[in-house]
C-alpha cells in the first residue's frame, strides 16, 4: 500500500501543481464574494469539478433560478459522461471504493487513470484509488488555501496552471506512440478543432465528443480489425 | 448576497448534477449483465480521442487573430510534445513546458 501511495504521488505531481493553483484561484474568488474557507472546503469536497466551481462562484453571487443551475451544471460537465465508458469494467474490481472512483472522475484523474495499468491485483487497485484521492486532496487544499491566504501571495504564478495542459499533452503523446492506429486520436483532435472554430470556445466540447463517438462507432470494423488498444 | 440556505441548496444541486454526469455510463452499463461489445470497444478507443480533445479544450482561450497569436501556448505545447517523444519522462516534459510557458507570458509576450 505504501508503495502504491508513493507511485501515485509521483504520478500526480503535475496535477498537484495545476490543482493547487487553480484551487487557490477558486478559493480567492469565493472569498472575494464573501464566502469563507469553510465554504471553499465543503464545495471542493462535495462538488469537486474545476471549471464548474468557477461558474458556481457566479451562481452564488447572483440570483439564478434552480432550473438554470441544473442545466448549466449538466451542460458544463457533460463531457464527464464520456469518461466512465472506459472504466465500466475496471472500476468493478474496486469493491467498496467503486462509488468514490465514479464520483472523483475529473478530467485530470481520468487521464492519469487512462495512463495507468488496469487494476488486477491489490497494489494496482490502491494505485487507482490513491491517484483519485490525492488529486481530490490537492484540489481541496488549494481552494482552502486560496480562501485563507490567497490575498497574501505576491510573486507571480501566472501560467502555472499550464501544467495541466502539459499533462494532457504528455498522455496524448504516450498513447500516440503506443497505439497501432492513430485514427481515434486524430478524430478526437480534428473534431474538437472543427467544432471550436464553428461554434466557439464555450459550447464546442459536447458536440465534438458526440461526433467523435459517432465516427468511432462507424469505424468499428476497421479499428477492431487492427486490435487497437485504448491504452 | 443570497441567503445561506439558498447558497447551500445551489451547492447541493451543483454537486448532485455533477455526480449524475459522471455516473451516467456506470448507471447505464454498469449493472450485473454483460456490457455490450460496442460499448467496450468505445471504452477502448475513446481515451486517445478524448485526451486529444482535452488538449484542444485547454487551449480554447487562444486568440489567433491578435498578437501574440497564441505563440506562448503553441511554443510550449510543442516543447512538451517533442521533449516527451524524445525522453519520455513525464515530469521533465511537464515541468519544462510549464516553466517555458510562464516565462513566455510573463516576460516575453
Amino acid at each position: 500500500m505504501r508503495e502504491a501511495l508513493k507511485y501515485s504521488f509521483i504520478k500526480t505531481i503535475p496535477v498537484m501543481c495545476g490543482y493547487l493553483f487553480t484551487g487557490l484561484a477558486f478559493g480567492l474568488l469565493l472569498q472575494n464574494i464573501g464566502y469563507s474557507f469553510i465554504w471553499a472546503f465543503f464545495i471542493s469536497l462535495f462538488v469537486y469539478a474545476g471549471s464548474m466551481q468557477y461558474v458556481l462562484v457566479t451562481l452564488l453571487a447572483g440570483s439564478f433560478g434552480l432550473p438554470t443551475v441544473v442545466i448549466m451544471t449538466l451542460l458544463i460537465n457533460s463531457r464527464h459522461a464520456f469518461y466512465g465508458l472506459s472504466f465500466i469494467e475496471r472500476f468493478k474490481k474496486m469493491g467498496r471504493l467503486y462509488p468514490y472512483m465514479v464520483f472523483s472522475l475529473t478530467d485530470e484523474t481520468y487521464s492519469l487513470l487512462c495512463a495507468t495499468v488496469a487494476p488486477q491485483n491489490n497494489k494496482e487497485k490502491w494505485t487507482y484509488f490513491f491517484i483519485a484521492l490525492l488529486d481530490h486532496f490537492y484540489w481541496i487544499m488549494g481552494s482552502v488555501a486560496g480562501a485563507i491566504i490567497g490575498n497574501l501571495i505576491t510573486f507571480d504564478l501566472t501560467g502555472i496552471d499550464f501544467a495541466m495542459t502539459a499533462l494532457f499533452m504528455v498522455i496524448f503523446v504516450e498513447q500516440w506512440i503506443d497505439a497501432k492506429s492513430h485514427i481515434a486520436a486524430v478524430t478526437g483532435v480534428l473534431s474538437a478543432i472543427i467544432f471550436l472554430i464553428l461554434i466557439g470556445p464555450d459550447k464546442f466540447i459536447l458536440p465534438s465528443l458526440v461526433v467523435t463517438v459517432l465516427i468511432l462507432n462507424l469505424l468499428r470494423n476497421i479499428l477492431e480489425e487492427k486490435k487497437v488498444e485504448g491504452v | 448576497m443570497i441567503s445561506t440556505g439558498r447558497a447551500i441548496i445551489i451547492i447541493v444541486v451543483v454537486a448532485v448534477c455533477t455526480i449524475i454526469t459522471r455516473a451516467i455510463p456506470f448507471i447505464l452499463f454498469g449493472g450485473k449483465k454483460e456490457v455490450p461489445k460496442r460499448i467496450l470497444y468505445l471504452g477502448r478507443v475513446l481515451p486517445s480521442a478524448v485526451i486529444g480533445a482535452l488538449v484542444v479544450y485547454c487551449l480554447k482561450g487562444i486568440d489567433v487573430t491578435t498578437a501574440p497569436y497564441g505563440m506562448a501556448e503553441f511554443i510550449s505545447i510543442c516543447l512538451v510534445a517533442v521533449l516527451h517523444a524524445w525522453r519520455r519522462n513525464a515530469l521533465l516534459s511537464i515541468a519544462a513546458g510549464t516553466v517555458c510557458y510562464m516565462v513566455l507570458i510573463q516576460i516575453v509576450f
